[in-house]
């Protein structure tokens, strides 16, 4: 009970705190203005754009030097001269070896960025990105601030990562306005792709192995050459902090070996500062759509080749609407390490010599990841088919047009009133934008009989059950990665509404709970639990969807729709992760591998689902779900990895599975009820009155 | 041929009058009544009196200077107050039985207003700006006495324990720390003990080389004296014009020729301490013992809180046959590190050996004097166009190191070659002894230089640290880069002028020294204005491995960051000798703890 007394204290300050927690993060939703880069592009020469005098302006401590001059520079540095000798004394190798080595994987990762790629990649993309989007908008203002930064001090340039197109796109708008080009840490798949591979590298990006635990010298390589370019200001950096792009639309918990490499010149008093910059990348169709969907269902992803990207070529002759790409406000790293992190700590240490970072360190650079893909995700486009994505999973029967556009309005009122960033076309009518959201993703959706339902591929000839369930699914997993765009805008109040349908626990526990499971499929910034809360509270009570007399969260007569919206929102995770439970308390044997865990969550559902046609819920079909389940279920100490010579095999507590099992399985009966009855929304309201009816209004604290 | 000035500054009491030095010093501001620096009715800088080699020049190019830095204009003058206003001076709060005791004693004391102001304060910014502005003062000292002598010192100490007097020695008065200030909470009767009148030398021991001096003697009077009979003791301060041997003790006082002769803590064999609980010695003048831990830096840096060097005996050596200045300019400040560094790895440090960065190498040719010969005028451009066109250095980022050589003459040229043959590997390229000795000038006019800026509207500091050698260059450029952004934050309406010199090098690491200064016109409150800047630079040197003073010292300006320093055992160890030495706190200034 520990919990609720301290519950108790939060609602007391919830006032406060909620009034605060608004002012906070109010100035972040002033958003700037786009221009269209590609308007321009359309009305002169390309030739002539890829030729023109670029000139942009440096880092004021800048110390000019040559991609090759680089190489000398890193290899020659204390730090790695360091490792290099340690290397060589426990591996009994020479030093000059080991250093030869070094010098091998260098030459491997390092780009060779020269202006006549660059200039190439403008001309080519400038004739792609014209046959592919309609629009490419850039906020200027962004681009502003981000010029005052690049002279200020090193600056880190870290977009969201959708699609392969990210780290080209950037470069080109840097270019376009004049701005210094970034080097770009891009995985090694690129180097399957000779040529184009070549062609990357020459325009900047320098690539890293995908693993490299415990290889000593890679790492020291690799941090040492890109702390050299922070610190000589040789050009921003560029990666991803998701770490890889995401198939899901979602975005995904930060990846933190770079942002510690970058982060750390600063704390050791070798740059004054480091600008970190958010910058999201919006698309309204994703190139790589499909195929992510099949890749989630475990087809496996296409090696990247370059006769493949020729293959690709057919994308050309299709729309993919339009692109917003928002650079958000340089986040300086002094400021967010004020008083946070005491830097004299580094005093004591030769600053050469390689260490783990410390405690207070590491989460500080760990809050700062989380805090940053929040800041992606906050200026993040949402088009209008993200709300009718959303609406048309929760009716996978289909609806009716009108019923679809009537909802999508309404939606389109709840997002705003939750800040999204909408694009909504103005002075345009609904049913226009709805029809022609409608028209752009015809491979998604489509509308007969005045009913709008989602568009199954279905194969020549005869079908297998599965097969069936195969093509459904991937339907269901290309529109939700159109929903997922939408959920951070709505996570907290869904969870908190989902919450306070279950009512066996205080709602604040159950919020707690819901919010500790999900931590690896949404960005939820660690210890934020409470100001989470808060910040749902303050939106529900806000849009009039619940009110809080006194100590207790009730919904209001006008909630219940908002309020069925969210549980039906999370209804596919909470879903997702209970199959997953079941599985392992059910199906799972004794000697489970982690390898082969995926394959057999997969074919345990398709069976649960083809046989029994018992469960609807296709998302759990998804890799990227089983893995963050079971991540969760992990973090929570109901499953355990344990090391068997070379196979990680996963030790289920049952009793414990069970349990979580069924605190998500108070939901499903709620969630079942809603399933089978013609109109869900309805339903559930239906349950919420019987429930307050009953008198067992969904109290906070008891 | 020393830079220095021929007078002194120390007199004799007469009978029981006082001779003030404020008759010959300034009252608020630095140094003495008849030098300072003034622009002229032509608008040209010219430096008043007779006592520098500066004296009596004009300085053409400082005017173009000192507007185009800070964005300030000869016409705009602020002025300071003529005179110290009595009423502004709290009433002497006085012990009557101790001045009764005190009396029978025969010792010399005063409680004139001027008297007291004089030594309630020392040379930080706050406290010059405040008598200049002629604001209130919070607490003096009550009353002033002048010890001729230890015995009588020995009586003071005796009588303030007898009668709960606070003490706060008072030696040159040239601290930067808030270390003379009383401290305002203090209730009983404060009584600054002049240290000025105990100023002989007692004895030299030309067998061991050392000579027993009275801890009152000022700098430059102790190496004249010395001097008369062959010797110096090579310790040369900045301060050293004002500063008194009690007071290096006092502070860890560090000198500028110390990679010859050393720090004070080198240079000292024996100190005699007077306490509240008696006199702390040493039994004999061996060179280095093995007992336990060494008293003497219980009491080298205590800052006046444990009670008064009465006499110290110090090092000599002959003077040395010769002397020479020299100068190596650097194409960046990079470039003169590097150098320096090497010097030190190489154990080859000259005497002095000190790098100005480009503000300062500016600053230092804004004070050349009028040339009179159009022919030296065409060398210095011939000059300036060899290294700038020629050798391709750009004159925004050059830096020049200064350089003292001293020993026989043999010696001294083949150092100068083996240093310079150093700094040709860094790029660096002589520069002449004339650009040498410039630099030391400018060390000794710095303050007075203070004084003109506070005439027109312009406030500065210096402060000090010291630290490793790889921290260095980052040390510099983030603590100037966060003076720029917190004085932006905080209102400035001008660029300041941030500035720093590598003025030590030992095998280990150097000390670095800034200058820093802005323009307050606009601002409420320049000197927190100031204050809150100067705090954050020392957060910023702190953070970047620097330490938290040098040479300076700690005061009550420092005090904060002390258990962060020396961890909070250090200073609860500090904390109980304070209590075992003087219980009653009677040396009561609240330095350093």
């Amino acid at each position: 009970r520990e919990l609720s007394s301290e519950s108790n204290i939060h609602i007391y300050c919830l006032n406060i705190l909620v009034f605060v927690t608004l002012q906070q993060r109010d100035p972040m939703l002033k958003r700037d203005g786009f221009e269209d880069i590609l308007e321009e592009r359309r009305n002169s020469s390309d030739l002539k754009y890829a030729l023109r005098c670029y000139a942009p302006v440096l880092y004021k401590g800048v110390t000019p030097c040559k991609a090759n001059m680089l190489k000398n520079i890193v290899l020659q540095s204390d730090q790695l001269r360091y490792v290099i000798n340690q290397v060589s004394q426990e591996s009994g190798e020479a030093p000059d070896i080991i250093q030869e080595e070094a010098s091998v994987i260098l030459e491997e990762m390092a780009h060779r960025l020269q202006i006549s790629t660059v200039r190439f990649f403008a001309f080519a993309l400038s004739k792609a990105f014209k046959t592919l989007f309609q629009h490419v908008c850039v906020n200027e203002e962004g681009i502003q601030r981000l010029q005052q930064a690049i002279q200020e001090h090193p600056v880190v340039l870290l977009p969201s990562h959708r699609s392969y197109m990210d780290f080209l796109l950037m470069s080109y708008i840097l270019y376009t306005y004049d701005l210094a080009l970034p080097v770009i840490a891009a995985g090694m798949d690129f180097m399957g792709m000779k040529f184009v591979g070549e062609m990357l590298r020459m325009s900047g990006a320098f690539f890293i192995r995908r693993s490299f635990g415990g290889d000593k010298l890679y790492w020291a390589v690799f941090s040492e050459y890109v702390k050299t370019m922070l610190r000589n200001g040789f050009a921003p950096i560029e990666f991803f902090l998701e770490g890889t792009r995401s198939r899901t639309c979602k975005s995904l918990t930060p990846k933190l070996g770079l942002l510690n490499i970058v982060i750390e010149p600063f704390f050791k008093g070798e740059v004054f500062d480091v600008n970190l910059v958010p910058i999201s990348i919006s698309y309204e169709r994703i190139l790589e759509e499909s195929l992510y969907a099949r890749e989630l269902l475990g087809v496996p992803k296409p090696k990247e080749s370059t006769s493949g990207l020729l293959k690709a070529r057919r994308i050309l002759s299709e729309d993919y609407g339009s692109i917003h790409v928002y650079f958000g406000q340089p986040v300086s790293v002094r400021s967010l390490a004020q008083g946070k992190v005491n830097r004299s700590t580094y005093n004591l240490f030769p600053r050469h010599i390689p260490r783990k970072p410390m405690e207070e360190t590491q989460s500080f650079v760990n809050d700062t990841a989380y805090r940053i893909v929040r800041l992606q995700e906050d200026n993040m486009v949402l088009k209008p088919w993200v709300l009718m994505a959303s609406l048309l999973l929760q009716n996978l029967e289909g609806m009716e047009l009108s019923v679809l556009t009537e909802q999508t309005v309404w939606l389109r009122g709840l997002a705003l009133s939750y800040a999204a960033f909408l694009d909504w076309p103005d002075h345009a009518p609904t049913a226009k934008v709805v029809s022609s959201s409608l028209a752009l993703h015809r491979g998604l959706a489509c509308v007969s009989g005045g009913r709008v339902s989602l568009v199954v591929g279905e194969p020549l000839g005869p079908v297998t059950p599965e097969e069936a369930l195969f093509n459904r699914a991937v339907s269901v997993l290309s529109c939700a990665s159109y929903r997922n765009q939408v959920l951070h805008v709505f996570l907290r109040p869904a969870m908190l509404a989902v919450a306070m349908l279950h009512l066996s626990d205080e709602v604040y526990n159950c919020f707690s709970f819901l919010w500790d499971m999900f931590s690896n499929d949404f960005i939820l910034c660690p210890g934020d639990t409470v100001q989470d809360f808060e910040e749902a509270c303050y939106l529900l009570v806000k849009t009039g969807a619940v009110q809080m007399p006194q100590q207790d969260i009730v919904m209001t007569d006008i909630g219940q729709p908002t309020l069925s919206f969210f549980n039906g929102l999370l209804e596919p995770f909470l879903q997702g992760y209970q199959v997953v439970c079941r599985y392992l308390c059910e199906e799972a044997s004794e000697g489970l591998t982690e390898k082969q865990y995926i394959p057999a969550v997969r074919s345990f559902h398709s069976v649960l689902c083809v046989f029994t046609g018992n469960l609807r819920c296709y998302e759990v079909l998804s890799s990227d779900m089983q893995k963050n389940a079971l991540a969760a279920l992990l973090r929570m100490d109901a499953v355990r990895k344990v090391k068997v010579a070379d196979q990680v095999t996963l030790i289920v507590n049952k009793m414990a599975v069970n349990s979580i099992d069924d605190i998500l399985g108070k939901n499903r009966m709620i969630s079942h009820i809603n399933q089978t009855q013609i109109s869900p929304s309805l339903s559930l309201v239906a349950v919420a009155e019987d429930l307050c009816r009953d008198g067992l209004t969904p109290s906070y604290i008891r | 041929d020393t830079v220095l000035a021929a007078a002194t500054i120390t007199m004799k009491l007469t009978s029981t009058v006082c001779f003030p030095r404020q008759e010959i010093m300034k009252w608020n501001g630095w140094g003495y009544s008849d030098s300072k620096f003034l622009f002229n009715k032509k608008g040209q800088a010219e430096f008043t009196g007779k006592r520098y080699r500066l004296s009596g020049m004009v300085l053409p190019s400082l005017q173009d200077w000192f507007e185009n830095t800070f964005g300030a204009s000869v016409n705009h003058k602020s002025p300071a107050t003529p005179a110290l206003n009595a009423s502004a001076v709290p009433p002497a709060s006085l012990n009557e039985a101790f001045v009764e005791d005190l009396k029978a004693t025969g010792i010399p004391f005063s409680h004139e207003a001027e008297d007291r102001v004089f030594r309630a304060h020392g040379h930080c910014l706050h406290e010059i700006f405040a008598l200049r502005e002629g604001k209130k003062f919070e607490r003096v000292p009550d009353m002033v006495v002048w010890p001729n002598c230890h015995s009588d010192v020995v009586k003071i100490v005796e009588l303030a324990c007898k009668h709960n007097v606070c003490l706060i020695p008072y030696g040159g008065g040239t601290s930067v720390t808030s270390a003379l200030e009383c401290p305002p909470e203090e209730t009983r009767c404060i009584v600054s003990l002049d240290t000025s009148q105990m100023n002989r030398i007692l004895w030299i021991d030309e067998k061991n080389l050392v000579a027993h001096v009275e801890a009152g003697i000022i700098g430059q009077d102790l190496e004249r004296l010395l001097n008369e009979s062959g010797y110096c003791t090579g310790h040369e301060p900045d301060s050293m014009e004002f500063s008194s041997l009690g007071g290096w003790v006092a502070t860890r006082a560090s000198g500028m020729k110390k990679n010859v002769y050393g720090n004070i803590e080198d240079l000292v064999i024996h100190i005699k301490v007077v306490t509240p609980r008696g006199v702390i010695e040493k039994s004999c003048q061996g060179p280095r013992m093995s007992t336990g831990p060494d008293i003497h830096h219980f009491i080298l840096g205590s800052e006046g809180t444990l009670g008064v060097v009465t006499e110290v005996t110090m090092k000599i050596r002959p003077i040395p046959e010769y002397q020479k200045y020299g100068s190596v300019v650097f194409p960046n400040f990079e470039a003169g590190v590097a150098c320096l560094r090497e010097v030190a790895k190489q154990r080859c440090a000259p005497a002095s050996i000190r790098l100005m960065d480009n503000e300062q190498f500016q600053f230092g040719h804004a004070l050349k004097p009028q040339v009179s010969s159009i022919f030296t005028n065409f060398v210095e451009g011939l000059k300036k166009f060899y290294i700038t066109k020629f050798k391709g250095f750009d004159p925004h980022q050059l830096v020049v190191a200064t350089l003292l050589f001293e020993g026989d003459r043999e010696r001294v040229l083949q150092h100068e070659k083996q240093v310079y043959d150093i700094a040709a590997t860094f790029g660096g390229l002589a520069a002449g002894e004339d650009n040498g000795q410039r630099g030391y000038i400018l060390t000794f006019v710095i303050a007075y230089l203070r004084d003109l800026g506070m005439d027109y509207y312009v406030v500065a500091e210096s402060f000090e640290t010291s630290v490793p050698w790889d921290r260095v260059l980052d040390l510099c450029r983030n603590v100037k880069e966060r003076i720029n952004r917190e004085c932006k934050e905080r209102g400035v309406q001008f660029q300041p002028l941030t500035s720093c010199r590598v003025t030590q090098t030992y095998d280990a690491g150097a000390c670095v020294y800034f200058y820093f200064a802005f323009n307050y016109r606009g601002l409420a409150d320049p000197v927190h204005t100031y204050e809150r800047v100067e705090h954050a630079a020392r957060e910023e040197i702190l953070a970047n491995g620097g330490s938290l003073s040098h040479h300076h010292g700690v005061g009550k300006l420092r005090k904060e960051w002390m258990k962060e320093s020396i961890s909070s055992l250090g200073v609860g160890m500090l904390q109980s000798v304070k209590d075992y030495v003087d219980p009653d706190n009677i040396f009561g200034n609240r330095n350093l703890l």
